[in-house]
């Protein structure tokens, strides 16, 4: 390589896009984008649903071809479309959510799997795998038993696997779907140590995520897409949350704090010392009727099981739960639900609804026996009429209550989960982290439901790992890590920043 | 809320909207319906233009009605578990052993000469052994399946080749045969035309379609089905209704060994074993989802109207029963091609985000879409 | 080397080790004829058909799927290749081969069919095995071919040595079984086609997205066990000396069973070749030595039933614990 060339290499970017637009049928997914990235560098996506970041990354893959018009520009040579395998060869590797492992095979086996496909007959010899597999962890000095079976591994650990694997593929530069969405606030640190590695060897990491708070140590750059354009690239630090929010919806959101003090109120449920091993421990907290408590903390901290403790899925090992001042025996979810509590899992597509049946069935399926006029019949038309009022309560942007429900937005979704639950007439509504995955602007009106409820004089456990959500949808916060409650906020007294620095702190 | 009097517009705007409601629960299944009635038309008139003078005749309409009850029970009992998420592979090994010990107390226990009052007594008991035995199975496999969490195609499996094993050992491969006439006449009597075992199937398919539709635990099998997981997690206590889901099956087992008795005379280890197949394809082509969740009993008793028809015809053409039961095979598969690359008959508008959840069946059905 | 370790150390293969001690020690006391080398060598070889299909089973359980129609497969390929025996003079390869081959296309046919028409295999199979059993009776009445050529009637001894016990023989079946056995776990196990199955097994998404083909994968799954299902037929003709169409009706929860016990799972993407073959062992022992003891032949069925789904729980449960334990937060 001459100093020519050498420096220009310096100066170009290792990825440029430029006029790339992608349409299907009649929908524009992504429309004029020029956008680049430059060797070695952490670079962060983010966008709403529909803002074409995943229609992006498929294009850089070679799963979609972009419409004629735009180039892709990879190390210099420039393509109009790129095929899976060509991607590859450029080094583009991309990380889904799910990480796309084999859990049976082992850790080398998964590594290694690209020798095992262009492989003639038999499987690569153990010492060919195990040097590549060997090399790639060495070169994130990452230690992993190569014998260990994916499956037995915790999902840190497998990320390292699954970026292990891109650089045995020889990656040059790396996309990762939302990476910390399910990592504990060490294993995070974890994750950006490997990035800096990474950064360091010359491989370009693309995060998509907009969590600033974590990726903003070792992001340099953040580009903003919106209804399939690029609003901008802007450097990490000059970034916070609100703002990223604003540009990521075009609308300036106005936060109020809306904590009140609810202390004289009747507590509606109480929980005493409780203690779940492995889990939680020692925990206590008082929900008053009609407040609105936030309980944040990030994964790893307790918060989902204490939630299904207080919601009878599991059984404590000591401690109490009491409602209404009356000491609680759960031995089921049933029970819970029939006590008043009501529990909205952080799973909305898996746990929370049933995708394919129709709406109607989905908001009656808590509150089947009030439905009952004889001999355990539940006439359907009691179902639909159920729903229609619901959707109308509650806003829900359904038209026929008889379709699945997976044809609605995320947002209207999770209306249909808050509708199933209030159904119930519940005294305790538990929330587990309710707008993930919810575009910014639903999520206000969520918060809106939510706040007409406690108005209502529904307790609200409100559980999350966002700073803005708890912090201006809260009368008081509690501060969960390690299975312990560590710290109390109220809103208003204690400012946004504090709760945010002993979040991560 | 609007209290001034509803203009032309708002009227059509009702309209539309009950329209839309009507067309969405027409979509999502009574097209289905309909086009198997057309369907069954079709095969109806095309019989009845080859055999002109055999085929088109109350006769015919009278024989299918007497060789449906059985066959309809018993993919009742396959479509119950299929809707449920799950199946059952042990439907005809269940019928047949509680046959074999209703008609063992009324063959080797019961004196021949049995009549009146005793002959009833008799005949209660025989019944209720039976159905006690189908209750036995029905409860083993169901919790078994909800839990113990075993696979419902291991345990079906096992518990077919356990019945058969235990029916032919007992009666080392022969049929127990003569019962009282009482019993026989379910099958041979008729009443306006109609025959009795037909009247029972159509009473016992009415409620089982008033089960499925409108009770409690019609919903929660039908949500089961779908996303087992949710369906806990909204309060339903899954694992009683799975084990009810594998009772009701093997009641209605129970219901076709007794019309099977009346139509044959007879009970066995080995009869009806071709049926297993059949009430699959019944119940596929009447609409049950195989992955679970839907199913509409109306279907599943137009597509038995429908496979009997095929049935008759192929015996007035006297068509060998080895290749009918080939054509019931190839028939099963065209209904799934049919189902797999006609989206445009289905309902669903775009999914966005969809994940599809199929519990009760991990591996060998794994669904084919992406869940990411 | 690490991979006997895990073949011979692994869960399944441990329990069943300790399983068949157990078992050998209480037969071996209650019947002095059961330990002895001539009753072990006449066990492995009436398992023989059952082994050879069992190994097909087990490829296709790996690769995540199912299928009930093996046993049609066997018996039609069997009588193909009698009838071309008998009727037509063909020589044991060709024979052989022509079985084969349509072993090979009824297995294609399972793995077309899954695939395109994406449907539960367990229905396609189902769907299938009645197609070829009703078809095979239709087209041979149902009669047996008798008289087969000596060089497949005729006992084929490898070894043949006494014992304290009698002759003992090692006979085609034994050998034809244990070269069936080893082959298939070589492919499974160091082969790049035995390594893409057990991948698709264990994510069919993900393997197909890295480039492993989902229908070349289906298609040598299933093709080998119609291949495997021919060899058995035929292996099955020779031991009774005659080629019944009805004769392997009804073996499908045996063969399954086998493979299950070995450590192949219904999801998929599990097990070994050692664990089916020390299942196998475990079996036969079973039931050699219940019939020794003078336990009805029948008994065993629901022996054999119970003994899967004991197994099968302990996995469920097993699998369900380490699922909760590492369980991605899905969004």
């Amino acid at each position: 390589m001459t100093v020519d060339s050498l420096a220009s290499a310096d100066a170009k970017p290792f990825l440029a896009l430029s006029g790339i637009g992608k349409k299907f049928g009649g929908t524009v997914a992504l429309d004029g984008i020029h956008w680049s990235v430059d060797r070695g560098e952490v670079h962060c996506l983010v966008g709403e649903n529909g803002s074409g970041k995943s229609t992006l990354i498929k294009i850089l893959a070679g799963v979609y071809a972009p419409d004629s018009g735009g180039s892709i520009s990879i190390d210099g040579s420039r393509y109009a479309s790129l095929t899976p395998s060509q991607a590859k060869s450029l080094g583009v590797q991309v990380i889904f959510q799910d990480l796309s492992l084999f859990p049976n095979l082992t850790v080398l086996e998964n590594i290694a799997i690209d020798h095992q496909l262009h492989a003639p007959f038999l499987a690569p010899p153990a010492r060919v795998m195990r040097e590549a597999a060997g090399a790639a962890l060495g070169r994130l000095d990452a230690r992993l038993r190569l014998e260990a079976l994916v499956r037995d591994l915790p999902v840190a650990q497998r990320q390292i696997v699954a970026i292990c694997r891109g650089l045995a593929a020889n990656a040059r530069i790396l996309f990762m779907d939302e990476p910390t969405a399910s990592l504990t606030r060490r294993e995070v640190e974890l994750l950006l140590r490997t990035v800096r590695r990474l950064k360091a060897l010359g491989v370009a990491v693309v995060f998509v995520s907009h969590r600033l708070e974590e990726i903003v140590e070792v992001a340099e750059r953040v580009t903003v897409l919106r209804d399939g354009r690029k609003v901008g690239t802007f450097p990490a630090a000059q970034l916070n949350n609100h703002r990223l929010a604003e540009l990521m919806t075009g609308a300036r959101i106005t936060h109020q704090i809306m904590a009140r003090s609810l202390r004289d109120r009747r507590p509606a449920l109480e929980v005493r010392g409780a203690t779940r091993a492995g889990e939680f421990e020692d925990t206590s907290l008082v929900l008053h009727q009609g407040e609105i408590l936030g309980l944040i903390g990030l994964l790893g901290a307790g918060r989902t099981e204490l939630a299904l403790a207080l919601f009878g899925m599991t059984a404590l090992d000591s401690g109490e739960i009491l409602l209404d001042g009356a000491r609680l025996d759960l031995r089921s979810n049933q029970d819970a639900v029939k006590a008043g509590i009501a529990y909205v899992s952080e799973d909305r597509l898996g746990l929370g609804l049933n995708l394919k049946q129709p709406i109607s069935d989905n908001i009656a399926i808590t509150v089947l026996d009030r439905l009952v006029y004889a001999f355990g019949l539940v006439a359907r038309r009691a179902r639909s009429r159920l729903a229609s009022s619901w959707v109308a309560q509650l806003g829900i942007g359904a038209p026929n209550v008889e379709a699945p429900v997976q044809t609605l937005s995320g947002g209207n979704q999770q209306r249909v989960v808050l509708a199933k639950w209030l159904a119930t007439d519940p005294k305790v509504l538990i929330l587990d982290s309710p707008t993930v995955g919810v575009d910014i602007r639903n999520k206000q009106g969520i918060y809106g439901v939510v706040r007409r409820l406690a108005k209502e004089g529904v307790a609200i456990l409100l559980i999350s790992d966002e700073v803005p959500e708890v912090y201006f949808n809260s009368d008081r916060v509690l501060h969960m890590r390690n299975g312990r409650i560590v710290g109390e906020f109220v809103p208003g007294i204690a400012s946004e920043h504090a709760l945010s620095e002993a979040l991560y702190a | 809320m609007r209290v001034a009097p509803p203009g032309l517009s708002e009227l059509n705007g009702k309209l539309s909207s009950e329209l839309d409601r009507v067309i969405g629960s027409l979509r999502q299944g009574a097209i289905g319906i309909s086009g198997l009635l057309a369907l069954l038309a079709v095969l109806i008139g095309l019989f009845s233009l080859s055999m002109p003078t055999t085929f088109p005749r109350a006769t015919t309409l009278q024989a299918m009605m007497f060789q449906i009850p059985e066959l309809g029970l018993l993919s009742l009992a396959m479509a119950v578990p299929l809707i449920s998420g799950g199946i059952n592979l042990a439907i005809i090994a269940t019928a047949n052993q509680a046959g074999l010990l209703m008609a063992w107390i009324l063959t080797a226990l019961m004196r021949q000469d049995t009549n009146g009052a005793t002959l009833a007594l008799w005949l209660f008991g025989a019944l209720a052994a039976g159905l006690l035995s189908c209750i036995v199975v029905g409860l083993v496999t169901g919790v078994l399946v909800a839990i113990l969490g075993v696979h419902p195609i291991l345990v079906t499996l096992g518990t077919m080749t356990l019945l058969h094993g235990l029916s032919i050992d007992l009666t080392r491969g022969r049929t127990l045969s003569g019962f009282p006439d009482v019993l026989t006449a379910i099958s041979n009597r008729t009443l306006w035309g109609v025959p009795i075992s037909f009247g029972l199937f159509a009473i016992v398919a009415t409620a089982a379609h008033v089960l499925l539709t409108s009770t409690k635990l019609g919903v929660r099998i039908h949500m089961i089905g779908s996303n087992l997981e949710s369906t806990r997690y909204s309060g339903v206590d899954t694992r009683r209704v799975q084990v009810w889901v594998y009772l009701i099956s093997s009641i209605l087992c129970w219901l076709a060994a007794v019309i099977m008795m009346a139509r044959f005379n007879s009970a066995g280890a080995d009869i009806a074993q071709s049926y297993l197949l059949i009430t699959v394809l019944a119940a596929i082509l009447g609409g049950v989802d195989p992955y679970g969740g839907f199913g509409r009993i109306a279907g599943l008793f137009i597509a038995l109207w429908m496979l009997q028809v095929i049935a008759s015809g192929f015996n007035l053409m006297n068509v060998s029963p080895h290749l009918a039961l080939a054509s019931w095979g190839v028939i099963l598969l065209l209904v799934m091609a049919v189902k797999r690359f006609t989206p445009a008959l289905r309902l669903a508008p775009r999914m966005r985000g969809s994940r599809s959840e199929s519990p009760a069946w991990p591996g060998p059905n794994r669904r084919p879409e992406n869940p990411s | 080397m690490p991979r006997l370790r895990e073949v011979v150390f692994g869960r399944t293969e441990t329990a069943l080790i300790a399983a068949i001690l157990v078992t050998a020690v209480i037969l071996s006391l209650s019947s002095p004829y059961f330990l002895t080398i001539s009753n072990l060598v006449n066990l492995v070889e009436a398992y023989s058909v059952t082994t050879i299909l069992a190994a097909g089973v087990f490829v296709v359980l790996v690769s995540g799927g199912i299928d009930i129609s093996f046993t049609a497969t066997a018996s039609a390929t069997q009588y193909l290749g009698a009838y071309l025996a008998t009727h037509f003079g063909f020589s044991a390869a060709s024979a052989l081969g022509a079985a084969a081959a349509l072993g090979v296309a009824l297995g294609s046919v399972n793995a077309l069919l899954t695939h395109y028409l994406r449907v539960a295999s367990i229905i396609v199979t189902i769907a299938t095995s009645s197609i070829y059993y009703a078809l095979l009776i239709y087209f041979t009445d149902a009669q047996e071919i008798y008289n087969l050529p000596d060089w497949w009637s005729n006992r084929i001894t490898f070894l043949r040595f006494s014992s304290a016990s009698g002759v003992v023989r090692i006979t085609l079946p034994i050998v034809v079984m244990l070269v069936v056995v080893a082959l298939t776990e070589y492919l499974m196990r160091w082969t790049r086609i035995g390594r893409q199955i057990y991948a698709f097994g264990g994510n069919p998404e993900a393997a197909s997205r890295i480039g492993i083909g989902v229908l070349r994968v289906q298609l040598l799954a299933y093709g080998y066990l119609g291949l495997l299902a021919a060899v058995a037929g035929f292996i099955q003709a020779s031991r009774v000396h005659q080629a019944v169409p009805t004769a392997m009706a009804g073996q499908e929860l045996n063969v399954l069973a086998v493979a299950i016990l070995g450590g192949a799972t219904l999801v998929g993407g599990v097990g070994s070749m050692g664990g089916v073959a020390l299942a196998v062992v475990f079996l036969a022992m079973l039931q050699n030595g219940l019939n020794l003891v003078g336990v009805s032949p029948y008994f065993f069925g629901i022996l054999t039933g119970l003994a899967i789904l004991v197994s099968i729980t302990m996995t469920g449960f097993a699998e369900r614990h380490a699922r909760k334990r590492y369980a991605v937060r899905s969004v």
